[in-house]
């Protein structure tokens, strides 16, 4: 598509027209009240940053719109000095782009590689959005009068704190970082702001890395918030144009929003991908509003958000106890040798024999997390040998789900596990441990959520967490320390018994 | 063209290790653009090959030097001796049916390079007077942004003419065999040019049943064609 600046307007023109990226300056319609625009346009355009093919209305009555101010376009693509950059993902490292000859501007067209799966963005795809929305009550609900929240549950004392800090940094537009353990409850303790926003007309979004998350979260909030428009957002869903008060996205689909959300709640800011991928900080930003507020929700910040914490740099409230009342286990370590070395002769070191005896003779449920596959594909059979039951499981594993599913029906003695099941999934009544501890990739993050599966439920609160290691590394040292903290900081605000 | 860089893998976008290994059994990377890993994923089709279709033979299902597909088609007084020969390079596996998708229906134009010299190979082996895309329809190609088929000529380094053109699209790919083969024509003359005596090499992304190809070999030979080969990157 090839745009040209015809009396102010951006319009299309085959012939003088150029790729909008080529076009210095893209003119602002003043708005005409006078116009009746299409509501339905709206709800999908609110917030967003959507490609033409991606708007189901046609060129034309999105370019009416565009010419009485209501629809905004912007470049796709940007250069910035010998660079490009692409402004939907953020992208700017020149390995992700390519060119080709575009039919549609009929010129050399560069496009983005980096966020081609929703969609090419080139040279001449213009964003398609809505004018900023100043009117109150943009959320589009219109029924102020009913209740929000629908929900009987209480909050411990933890909780409830936080809950207030998170309702008074949501109504402020400020940035908080809540510092919860595992099994503190964390979700529970945002209904209160979310309840307070939404009757204030704003929009606010739960984002996370994981769709299993999403999937988990939208029923738990349609059921606490029943006369709320929902609309859970990941790769597939059929929700995709719900223009909703509230939104649960994965951090990948906020790729498509601009300028949206009054409060965007960023849900384990520091799982994988999130913390390592640049994009997603990118659409983070993207898709909250210039002035709104922002919510970390974790169980292991990274250190320097812990230092900023520390030194008082960081808006932030701890949640250190559980919601049974019970302290976190505290992780033990247990030297065990050269325990790669031994595995290649086909055994296992003797402490981590006795220790897996004793659980499948006590037939207490328990999770060992192994660095590799290929390694836990070895010690499987050695395993065995103590009880035919013992299973593995890693992330390509067909049977996946049906193994969690057994584990939790208390069927399985032992299961061996790679790091997949180290966030998210519970188990009523496990101890667990790690075999290799010293390994790379149990960083202090990974290990203080692997010894947060432990001692979940308030039947069986306690539960023992070993690290069986042929050395102790600092990452491991940081873990223990951190949760011991969590302890202290729990005694000392009466939040254990 | 300092804006655009290739340091990587552009299948999976790894850093490349140039393997010298790799580089004497099939081509290197630097050639490429993707890494001994992806090409690897790649299958070569080879050995016994049907002599028209180019599919590896099963000794259960040909009669003689042709599939059973090519039987059928000769077989039928409309189609006989449309199609001299195809070349396809690669086994439609479960890795290259992911790249080709992302190459067509995402537009990964830069895609079209894993195969151009592969396909620079095949064209330099079959003698041709003209090179001809597979054509999309108007609304496809505005829709992709560029013709895949046409993209591999040029990234080839060859020059494409277009003799073709679509009369209407059609979902093909919804269809069975049997409602393709007796589809009306879907293609029709692009433009006039002399053909009397010419052999003319067409290039598609994926042969599957091989209707496609005789259908514009048809209006080709129609117009005086003598001769039609045809390569696909797939089958
Ligand atoms: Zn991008
Ligand atoms: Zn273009
Ligand atoms: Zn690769
Ligand atoms: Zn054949």
């Amino acid at each position: 598509m090839r745009f040209a600046v015809i009396d102010s307007k951006l319009v299309p023109e085959k012939i003088l027209g150029s790729p909008i990226s080529r076009i210095d300056d893209i003119p602002e319609i003043p708005l005409d009240p006078q116009f009746s625009f299409q509501a339905d346009l709206k709800k999908i355009l609110n917030g967003k940053q959507l490609l033409f093919e991606d708007v189901p209305f046609s060129h034309e009555i999105i370019q009416q719109h565009y010419e009485h101010g209501y629809v905004t376009y912007r470049k796709g693509l940007i250069t910035a000095g010998k660079r490009f950059v692409c402004q939907r993902c953020g992208n700017e490292d020149k390995t992700w782009f390519a060119a080709f000859h575009c039919h549609r501007c009929n010129e050399e067209c560069a496009y983005c590689r980096r966020c081609l799966m929703m969609g090419r963005v080139s040279e001449c795809t213009p964003l398609v959005g809505w004018r900023d929305d100043a009117e109150v009550g943009s959320n589009g609900r219109d029924d102020v009068a009913q209740r929000l929240l629908q929900w009987d549950g209480s909050l411990s004392d933890g909780q409830k704190e936080a809950a207030i800090r998170v309702e008074r940094a949501m109504l402020e537009k400020e940035e908080l970082l809540v510092w919860a353990v595992c099994g503190a409850g964390k979700t529970e303790i945002l209904f209160q702001g979310i309840e307070a926003a939404i009757a204030a007309g704003q929009r606010v979004c739960i984002a996370t890395p994981r769709t299993d998350v999403v999937l988990e979260l939208a029923p738990r909030l349609k059921a606490v918030f029943p006369n709320v428009s929902i609309a859970a957002l990941y790769g597939g869903s059929e929700e995709r144009h719900v223009f909703a008060a509230l939104t649960i996205s994965t951090t990948h689909q906020l790729l498509r929003f601009y300028r949206a959300f009054d409060t965007l709640i960023v849900d384990e800011v520091d799982a994988f991908p999130y913390s390592v991928d640049e994009t997603l900080h990118y659409a983070v930003r993207q898709a909250r509003k210039p002035y709104s507020a922002m919510i970390f929700l974790t169980a292991t910040p990274c250190r320097s958000w812990q230092r900023e914490c520390r030194e008082g740099k960081r808006a932030h409230v701890t949640i250190p106890a559980r919601f049974h009342r019970h302290p976190l286990p505290v992780p033990e370590f247990v030297w065990c040798g050269n325990w790669a070395k031994l595995l290649q002769k086909g055994r296992l070191p003797g402490s981590v024999v006795s220790w897996a005896k004793t659980r499948c003779d006590a037939g207490k449920g328990a999770l060992m997390f192994i660095p590799r596959i290929e390694l836990m594909e070895k010690m499987l059979p050695l395993f065995r040998k103590l009880h035919q039951g013992i299973e593995s499981v890693h992330a390509e594993d067909s049977h996946r789900k049906e193994k969690v599913r057994k584990m939790r029906e208390g069927k399985i003695p032992l299961l061996l596990t790679t790091t997949i099941l180290e966030r998210g999934v519970t188990f009523p009544n496990i101890d667990v441990a790690v075999l290799g501890a010293e390994a790379e990739l149990f960083t202090e993050s990974a290990l203080v959520q692997i010894a947060g599966r432990a001692g979940r439920s308030a039947s069986f609160p306690k539960g023992v967490v070993s690290f069986f290691h042929f050395g102790v590394t600092e990452e491991m040292q940081r873990a223990r320390k951190v949760i011991q903290s969590m302890n202290k900081e729990a005694e000392k605000r009466c939040l254990v018994d | 063209m300092g804006m655009f860089s290739q340091e990587r893998c552009l299948i999976c976008h790894e850093e490349m290790v140039a393997s010298a290994t790799w580089r004497g059994v099939f081509l290197g990377e630097e050639v490429t653009g993707c890494c001994s890993r992806c090409l690897s994923k790649l299958e070569a089709i080879g050995g016994e090959t049907c002599r028209i279709c180019g599919r590896e033979l099963d000794s259960n299902f040909c009669k003689e030097d042709l599939c059973l597909d090519c039987v059928r088609w000769e077989e039928d007084g409309d189609w006989a001796g449309m199609l001299d020969s195809n070349i396809s390079l690669f086994h439609y596996n479960d890795f290259l049916r992911e790249t080709i998708a992302r190459y067509k229906f995402r537009g990964d134009y830069v895609l079209a390079r894993v195969f151009a010299e592969k396909i620079e190979e095949v064209l330099r082996k079959v003698p041709h007077d003209y090179l001809v895309p597979i054509p999309l329809s108007e609304e496809r190609l505005y829709e992709r942004g560029f013709n895949q088929s046409e993209a591999l000529i040029l990234e080839a380094g060859r020059e494409a003419t277009l003799l073709l053109a679509r009369i209407h699209s059609e979902k093909q790919s919804k269809k069975s065999r049997k409602d393709r083969i007796h589809l009306p024509q879907v293609f029709t003359l692009g433009r006039n040019e002399e053909l009397t005596g010419k052999t003319i090499m067409l290039v598609d992304d994926i042969y599957t049943t091989g209707s496609t190809i005789r259908h514009a070999a048809k209006i080709l030979k129609g117009a005086g064609a003598a001769r039609i080969h045809s390569v696909t990157i797939a089958r």
